[in-house]
């Protein structure tokens, strides 16, 4: 087994796309969940919004200054119309929307028709859109493969990496000035209890509002960085439905729910996590150390899952706080 | 409203000590305020006037409703008839939170500290009219940051007044009841409120405690607040109230200054029974029964 070539891929993995773009929708999902206690379980969906509001423009002949611009605009109009009729109920009721309106979306972002309307000639059906990212690729600076001494990217993952991070960067400065203002404290005051905040003269149901918005504002931005990367946008579960989501919620847990640092950290973790025991299942199968009747080829994408499942559950009954949480904090009693 | 001005106690001489009397100088009114849980009628309040700038102590067996009240008045539940106005405006169909801004400000019987903020933090939330609680003008510190330090030096008095300072930067969740009760009241105060109402205030704050927050309860009438205020303990009430308001089953059953109260037959009746006739003990055999 090339242990070398295996742990190349692993820190690639930690530093490529895949965990940008993982960061970025888990900051989003964290200033949802750890900031505001916001349970948003269909986060898959801004990212899909995002994604699908940006290509579709790309795709129509819009510049990527619009196009980015549109998705945005879409992903906020997708949070208000989950939170203007959930915010003032009871905290699950977003929980089971979110899961609802995110699959929606995406079963609309498939259909080859929506009544009369001929959606594949814009969403591309089942098959998604392929072919939008050329204006971004016109933008790209690099002519050649980027090698650094610990990593390697072509120069067309150099370009999205690099935007990736600077956004995953730009968004930690953002969450860093919010979370420490007094706008970010009534924040945490609704997560902890809206009734005493409520009593206190701060409008609970605005900001958990406000709070929807941005953190959804972050999913389609994740969403679009996860689809330029990538050079398409598929409708299928993994990319964009409900395993994605869980997903975010794994990174955002591994890092740390409610810290700065937490989702970022998470992110790269888990994307490496992710290649590093596939790269290392494959590895041991070609070596003929798992015998055949044990797992198969095809069965090493679900067995790294169920070693990923394996290890969430070491975390949780060891760190539960995640990497950066705090355990002080964790042993309080939120009622 | 500051600490320096001098303020005289509104005096309540000559107002009827029968349910529902009309007051000099009403801060609070309540009319006919029914709210029913299916079968149960919580509270029904016909008439209800809280004077302005004194102690209203507002007692009753429990279950009598006056959590209930609390909660219809500062917006937080919904009465199924009724009208009330604080300070000449109708509240009628306010959320809580524009009532807490009115200047009604409320605390919870169920303490509620908010457990991963930490005590300054908990009391610099309370303060009203924050710029930088806008998120964008958040964003900028400059914004906001001077009058962030006022909102803590305010906070840091207030947290030395009610005995919290060396608690300052733990978390609230690792506050004690009684902890939580002070810092509940001392975050409500940071509000600055015009009236201040009180659930139970003292239940878990040990005896000593209790005696230095009746002075803070009393300042708070000094430096021209109103107070309403639920209390069980009857020693308390006698301490420091300037007028007692008596809850059972609801509806409003006796009003009067506590010397009164005492000896008022339905209000006995209602604590007790009606097989007993001996006074009610108001403490008045000071330590008797502590
Ligand atoms: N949300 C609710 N649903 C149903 N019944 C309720 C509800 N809240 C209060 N009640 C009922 O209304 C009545 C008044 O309750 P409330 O809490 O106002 O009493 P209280 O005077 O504050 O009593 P205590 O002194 O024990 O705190 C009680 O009989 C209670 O069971
Ligand atoms: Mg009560």
């Amino acid at each position: 087994m090339d242990w070398g070539f295996i742990l190349s891929e692993t820190v690639n993995k930690f530093f490529g796309f895949q965990a940008a773009y993982f960061a970025i929708a888990a900051i989003g999902l964290n200033i949802h969940f750890g900031y505001t206690g916001l349970l948003n379980f269909g986060h898959a969906g801004f990212m899909a919004i995002g994604a699908y509001g940006m290509a579709i423009s790309l795709n129509e002949g819009l510049p990527l200054i619009a196009a980015v611009p549109i998705g945005l605009l879409a992903a906020t109009a997708f949070a208000l119309i989950l939170g203007v009729p959930t915010l003032r109920l009871r905290a699950d009721y977003l929980a089971i929307v979110t899961i609802a309106a995110s699959e929606i979306a995406r079963i609309l972002f498939r259909a080859t028709e929506i009544g009369p309307f001929e959606a594949r000639n814009y969403t591309g059906g089942s098959t998604g859109i392929n072919g939008f990212s050329g204006p971004f690729k016109d933008l790209n600076p690099f002519d050649g493969p980027v090698d650094l001494w610990f990593v390697n990217f072509s120069a067309q993952d150099a370009w999205i990496v690099l935007v990736g991070w600077t956004i995953v960067l730009l968004s930690v400065l953002f969450v860093h000035l919010a979370m420490r203002s007094p706008w970010g404290r009534v924040l945490k005051a609704v997560r902890e209890d809206e009734d005493a905040a409520r009593a206190l003269g701060k409008n609970a149901y605005s900001v958990k509002m406000q709070s929807l918005v941005l953190g959804g504002l972050f999913g389609a931005l994740g969403g679009m960085v996860f689809v330029l990367g990538q050079s398409s946008v598929q409708p299928t579960p993994q990319d964009l439905g409900a395993p994605k989501t869980f997903f975010i919620w794994v990174a955002m847990i591994l890092g740390g729910t409610g810290k700065l640092w937490g989702p970022v950290i998470g992110s790269m973790i888990f994307s490496a996590l992710l290649q590093f025991t596939d790269l290392t299942l494959r590895g041991a199968q070609e070596e003929g150390w798992i015998p055949e009747w044990l797992m198969d080829g095809v069965q090493v994408g679900q067995t790294r899952f169920i070693l990923l499942g394996l290890g969430l559950m070491l975390l949780m009954a060891f760190r539960p706080q995640g990497i950066f949480g705090d355990k002080r904090e964790l042993a309080l009693d939120v009622r | 409203m500051s600490a320096d001005q001098t303020v005289t106690i509104p005096s309540l001489e000559g107002v009827a000590e029968q349910p529902g009397s009309a007051k000099p100088d009403p801060m609070l009114t309540a009319d006919g305020i029914v709210r029913r849980f299916g079968g149960l009628t919580a509270v029904d309040v016909d008439h209800l006037e809280i004077q302005r700038g004194i102690i209203t102590a507002l007692i009753g067996p429990n279950g009598a409703g006056k959590t209930t009240f609390f909660n219809l008045m500062t917006g937080f539940d919904t009465p199924d008839e009724g009208t009330w106005a604080f300070d000449g405006t109708a509240m009628g169909s306010l959320p809580a939170h524009k009532v807490a801004r009115n200047g009604m400000v409320r605390t919870f019987q169920l303490t509620k500290a908010l457990s991963r903020l930490t005590v300054i933090e908990n009391m610099k939330l309370g303060a009203a009219g924050q710029v930088g609680e806008n998120l964008f003008r958040g964003l900028v510190k400059p914004l906001w940051g001077k009058q962030e330090r006022e909102i803590e030096e305010r906070a840091d008095a207030l947290l030395e007044r009610f005995k919290l300072a060396h608690m300052r930067e733990e978390f609230a969740g690792t506050l004690s009841g009684g902890q939580r009760k002070l810092l509940e009241m001392a975050r409500a105060l940071m509000t600055d409120p015009s009236l201040i109402m009180l659930d139970e205030p003292m239940a878990g704050v040990n005896p000593a405690l209790t005696q230095s927050l009746l002075g803070h309860v009393k300042s708070l009438r000094d430096e021209g607040r109103t107070v309403v205020f639920v209390e069980h303990d009857m020693d308390v009430v006698r301490d420091i109230s300037d007028w007692v308001v008596v809850m059972a089953e609801g509806s409003i059953i006796a009003e009067g200054p506590h010397e009164a109260i005492g000896a008022n037959k339905t209000v006995i009746d209602a604590y007790l029974g009606t097989s007993h006739d001996a006074p009610l003990d108001f403490g008045d055999t000071e330590g008797a029964d502590a």
